[in-house]
């Protein structure tokens, strides 16, 4: 079965005036179980419209979204992903453990079966001594793990993740990418994460979805799985094949005539 | 504390240094406190000291106020007029019993006043946060609702509630001062409140859309808690505004037993010849006001874990 199913699906903003930014133009994409798909494009390419399409924080105008099978709708009500954005958004007057348990809490999982549960996700992000801190006591790249430990919190088959690292410093990005890599091994969660930086899309995905702008729509699907022998590891920065991956997926970026423009910008 | 594996990432607050700190910032606080007092009364004194006794006019204009005992009386003064009896006859309550009493009188009517405005202005802000038609028909009518002045509607309440009766109950000039006071203080706290509950941002209430949990529990999980901080200033503003309605309402509808009409009653018998006699009403106000915001103060220690980023 298929974790996520896009078929024709079409965005449009009306801006008044009677002018219309196309956001998404005839998108055709399926990810499979346990497969990690990056969404990368410049500014304004519909990269992160598509993932909202997806978690059902906006429908599209026209064509199908399904995910497990099932509407986005049925899926986000049937807890069947978890989502981080961005910003952590961590509620601060709650501790680590309670914001970790926030969605095991409000839909009803019985008080022991949850923090045996958080103590498991604690251990997994490698905060088990932080669990009573708040997260204002917290840096940004710890903050980003409980909300990545959050969305892992109901074992969701699939993790949808908004720029989950693009608030942090380089150094704290590399090392929260190779633990976003051991935490999808461990879980078997299929991801679709949105980015804009190259290295990181090569680094963590099976495959990479590049995008471009007005109208937004997919230019090309690079295969960015490691050779044969290399493991998704420190050392696959260094070798051949993701230097191959990194310069297919530019490439592709510029033959897609994507460049930065003005947001959105796209009227028929 | 120990550290996350990894290096680099620290903990930003060590937590043991805090407990000490805001220990010694709430002493240096309070001492600062009674400075400003001290500086104050000395202010008072030394003007009185030094200033010119008939004051300083310009034609027909006075510049500068008369320094003498007449106007200006000593600060111990002030105090020393609390054991005085209020009327010259034997057996009459002392000044300072009769100033309690109002001070009482007061602070129940500006009490209720402030519980009737907290809880409209909270249900409009919830209102206006439900719903942006609400906000964009509510929200101009709440700013207009204080430029009408007091002078204005206290009369008018007075008036209609003469006609007002439930059985034996009647509407009395007490009811009316309470809903003086209450107009004041539901003011701060629509406002503040309507900006705490909008404060969440977007990720958390996406979040709340995501976990389906709905309107009530989102604002019940979310926008409630998060207003916190904003909603304990606008507490305190609705507090002292209630305070300042029931002194004000009390003058303006002719209201007896309170420390407003202990105000007027007691300047206009005060006269020249002892000016220190107008004082001890506006003390007792002024303890209405300190109990006020004392109250919101320890409602705001209750709540101290939903005010963590108050200092981040």
């Amino acid at each position: 079965m298929t974790a996520v199913a896009l078929s024709g699906v079409e965005r449009i903003f009306r801006t008044g005036k009677g002018r219309q930014v196309v956001a998404l133009e005839a998108i055709d994409l399926t990810v499979g179980e346990g497969e990690f798909v990056s969404l990368i494009g410049p500014s304004g390419c519909g990269k992160s419209t598509l993932l909202r399409q997806i978690a059902d924080l906006d429908s599209p105008t026209s064509g199908t979204v399904s995910v497990f099978g099932k509407t986005a709708r049925q899926a986000r009500l049937d807890h069947d992903y978890g989502i981080a954005f961005q910003q952590a958004g961590l509620l601060p007057w709650r501790t680590v453990a309670a914001n970790i348990s926030l969605p095991l809490q409000l839909h009803g999982v019985e008080k022991a079966t949850a923090a045996a549960r958080v103590e498991q996700l604690l251990e997994m992000v490698g905060l088990s001594d932080f669990a009573k801190s708040f997260p204002d006591q917290l840096s940004g790249g710890m903050q980003q793990r409980v909300a990545i430990a959050r969305a892992l919190a109901e074992q969701p088959k699939l993790l949808l993740m908004d720029e989950p690292f693009g608030a942090l410093d380089e150094i704290t990005r590399e090392r929260m990418q190779s633990e976003l890599v051991r935490i999808c091994q461990e879980s078997g969660a299929a991801v679709v994460f949105v980015t804009h930086s190259i290295p990181e899309a090569v680094f963590l995905s099976d495959r990479v979805v590049v995008m471009s702008p007005r109208p937004g729509r997919i230019v090309g699907i690079v295969s960015t799985t490691p050779v044969a022998g290399v493991e998704r590891g420190e050392a696959y920065r260094d070798d051949e094949s993701f230097f191959h991956g990194v310069q297919e997926v530019r490439h592709l970026l510029h033959s897609g005539h994507a460049t930065d423009g003005p947001r959105g910008e796209g009227a028929r | 504390m120990p550290q996350a594996d990894g290096g680099s990432e620290s903990v930003t607050t060590v937590r043991r240094g805090e407990r000490g700190t805001s220990n010694r910032a709430h002493y240096r606080a309070a001492l600062l406190g009674v400075a400003g007092i001290a500086l104050a009364a000395s202010a008072w004194e030394l003007y009185k000291a030094f200033g010119p006794q008939a004051g300083v006019t310009v034609g027909q204009t006075i510049v500068l106020p008369r320094a003498n005992d007449g106007v200006m009386p000593h600060i111990w003064q002030m105090f020393t007029e609390f054991g005085k009896p209020v009327t010259a006859g034997t057996g009459s309550q002392t000044i300072g019993g009769a100033v309690l009493a109002a001070t009482w009188f007061t602070l129940r009517l500006a009490g209720t006043g402030w519980i009737v405005g907290v809880i409209i202005g909270f249900a409009l802000a919830m209102l206006m946060t439900r719903s942006r038609v609400a906000e964009a028909a509510a929200l101009p009518w709440v700013v207009v609702s204080q430029t009408v002045p007091l002078i204005a509607i206290a009369p008018l309440l007075a008036g209609w509630g003469q006609y007002l009766h439930v059985g034996s109950w009647q509407w009395g000039l007490p009811q009316s001062v309470m809903v003086i006071s209450a107009y004041l203080a539901f003011y701060p706290m629509s406002i503040g409140a309507l900006k705490g509950l909008t404060s969440p941002d977007v990720y958390q209430l996406e979040l709340m859309h995501v976990y389906g949990i709905g309107w009530w529990r989102t604002f019940l999980r979310l926008r409630l808690p998060a207003a916190v901080p904003y909603l304990l200033p606008a507490l305190r503003l609705a507090a002292t505004m209630a305070v300042v309605g029931a002194v004000v309402g009390e003058t303006s509808v002719d209201l007896q037993g309170g420390v407003g009409y202990l105000i007027i009653s007691f300047q206009q018998t005060a006269g020249l010849s002892d000016a220190a006699r107008a004082w001890p009403p506006i003390i007792g106000a002024m303890v209405d006001g300190l109990i006020a915001a004392g109250v919101v103060a320890l409602i705001g220690v209750l709540l101290r874990r939903y005010r963590r980023g108050e200092n981040a």
